[in-house]
């Protein structure tokens, strides 16, 4: 080094010292910056609570009688041990039926919205609905089910679960299908167009794979909320004790109905039961928050 | 309503087959005319440029071969445009069919997202082809002169391309599904400068087989590719919106050293635009 980048060196330090931040700025900035963290740590408190008071109650039942919480089914009161095998059962029945109806209504709702209408009338009655249908409480979804399904059927059932679960997980799939259709850059939309290809081949061959990681995203996303949904099953797949010989027409146990009759019930083995079964819906939806969050990343545009 | 600059252009400078007749063509979106009264032939294996002023309608008159405006909204095209003797804009003429014999790249590269083979075999797919597909696609792609880059990468996506082979990809594509015509709407602009080489050299391979119409701002690009050339402008209607409307169609020599009128001279010596 020579002498004259120095001298320009010290030079430009003494500059420099006129552009540093004044002391009350500086203290400001740190200031709103613990604000801002002290929010987020106040924000993250529910959460954390839940994840701490679920493992706290339900990890040791869970652990000291694995795997037969997993395999056995509910124990009458006053008797120890037992698991709750109908109730996982039952929600995924439910939870699939449910997905069985929403995610194609759901998917040709979408495509309709966003390919077909364009805007019209219809397209954005359909929006405006799926709004509404979203901020419908579950328990509305729930008397719907009862009232089309568990009255004509004259029977509890998990088809009826299944019908409520749909309601509530249909505006999941048509919001985020429409979101990764929207996602479409116009400029393919024409590619399609523009090589002579139909309205039904430019959809099904290439618009359709590209949004896929959209559509897997709001399926595991409408699978989560149904997993955990408890007022809608209540009198629709209602309880049952015993495995469902037939779910498709009997009552049927769900993991969330489980936790609500065994938490308010009087005994503490079954109140143990719930706090077991309170942890599996957690880990469930967690699992699968984590695995949409991996699919959403593989979107193409 | 006349304007004495449009009567002048109704002689066609082209001698031999006319592939496509453009007669008395306007174009409207809603009630607004983006295009006026257009009278232009395109000659069989020759390639076409279109330049002028961005908002002279061009593009639009482009977009009119191949019907793609009709997916806007409220597009309207009055008077006739017939290619090889049909009427393109007949209640009877399905537009699919027509996309089918007049190909299209576009000004961005807009590959499907989807490997580099099945780019090309969509199309042909589409279009019912029943023979050799790998032929189809090395020969599509070798047309393209794409197929030395990507022939050991077939399976990959075609959106892990650079700009200038998605571009050469979206050729390929476009000769695969093997129509008569190509429309280019600026398919260069968003290339370096060597990518846009190689696609003019291919412009130029390609009218051995294909009748190529290409919308350009780059006017050493239509005097390096194009033998005619249509040069547009846009002017101020009545209402005060502007139309555009073709002011001189001639041999591309001519248009660049002897145009006849004198808005032609101004743009190409570039005294505006």
């Amino acid at each position: 080094m020579t002498s004259s980048p120095n001298s320009a060196n010290s030079k430009g330090q003494s500059a420099v010292s006129q552009y540093s931040v004044a002391p009350q700025r500086q203290f400001f900035g740190n200031f709103m910056t613990g604000l801002v963290l002290f929010c987020v740590a106040l924000a993250l408190l529910p959460l954390a609570s839940i994840l701490f008071m679920v493992l706290s109650q339900g990890l040791s039942r869970l652990l000291q009688d694995f795997p037969s919480v997993f395999t056995q089914l509910p124990p009458p009161p006053l008797v120890d041990g037992g698991g709750f095998r109908n109730a996982i059962v039952g929600t995924i029945i439910t939870s699939l039926l449910g997905a069985l109806i929403s995610v194609p209504v759901g998917i040709m709702a979408a495509i309709y919205t966003v390919e077909f209408g364009q805007g019209n009338r219809i397209s954005q009655f359909v929006r405006f609905c799926t709004n509404v249908l979203s901020g419908v409480p579950s328990i509305i979804a729930g008397l719907f089910a009862y009232g089309i399904v568990v009255l004509a059927m004259g029977t509890f059932s998990a088809t009826a679960g299944g019908v409520a679960l749909s309601v509530l997980m249909a505006p999941i799939v048509i919001r985020t299908t429409e979101e990764g259709l929207k996602s479409i850059p116009r400029d393919v939309r024409q590619a399609i167009v523009g090589i002579g290809a139909t309205n039904f081949q430019g959809i099904f061959s290439v618009i359709l794979p590209a949004v896929l990681p959209f559509i897997a995203t709001g399926v595991t996303l409408a699978l989560a909320r149904a997993a955990g949904e408890t007022a809608p099953l209540l009198f629709t797949a209602l309880f049952n004790q015993y495995d469902a010989r037939n779910p498709l027409r009997e009552p049927t146990a769900t993991l969330s109905v489980l936790i609500y009759n065994y938490a308010i019930s009087p005994f503490r083995n079954q109140n143990e039961l719930a706090w077991a079964a309170a942890l599996i819906v957690v880990l469930l939806i967690l699992g699968i928050s984590v695995i949409s969050r991996s699919l959403t990343s593989r979107k193409v545009y | 309503m006349t304007n004495p600059s449009i009567e002048t252009n109704h002689t066609s400078p082209i001698h031999g087959d006319v592939v496509i007749r453009t007669e008395n063509v306007s174009i409207y979106y809603g009630s607004f005319q983006a295009v006026r009264n257009v009278f232009l032939d395109i000659p069989k294996n020759r390639v076409v440029a279109f330049i002028g002023p961005s908002g002279c309608g061009k593009s639009t008159l482009l977009r009119c071969y191949n019907r793609l405006n009709d997916l806007i909204p409220g597009a309207r095209v009055e008077g006739k445009i017939t290619y090889q003797g049909v009427d393109l804009y007949d209640p009877k003429v399905d537009p699919v069919e027509v996309r089918r014999r007049i190909g299209m790249v576009f000004q961005r590269p807009n590959p499907f997202p989807k490997s580099i083979y099945e780019n090309i075999a969509f199309g042909a797919r589409v279009n019912g082809f029943k023979g050799d597909l790998d032929e189809l696609v090395e020969r599509s792609l070798r047309g393209a002169a794409l197929w030395d880059e990507v022939k050991d990468k077939l399976k990959e996506s075609g959106l892990s391309l650079s700009g200038g082979q998605q571009q050469r990809l979206c050729i390929a594509r476009a000769i695969a599904i093997e129509p008569e015509v190509i429309l280019m709407d600026e398919p260069c602009s968003a290339l370096d400068p060597i990518s846009t080489l190689r696609v003019e050299d291919l412009i130029n391979e390609l009218k051995q087989q294909f009748t190529i119409i290409i919308v350009t701002h780059n006017m050493q690009q239509a005097s390096r590719v194009a033998d005619y050339t249509a040069f547009f402008n846009a002017e101020a209607g009545e209402t005060g919106s502007r139309f555009g409307y073709l002011v001189e169609y001639a041999p591309t020599e001519q248009i660049f050293n002897a145009p006849q009128q004198q808005a032609t001279q101004d743009y190409v010596s570039g005294r505006f635009g």
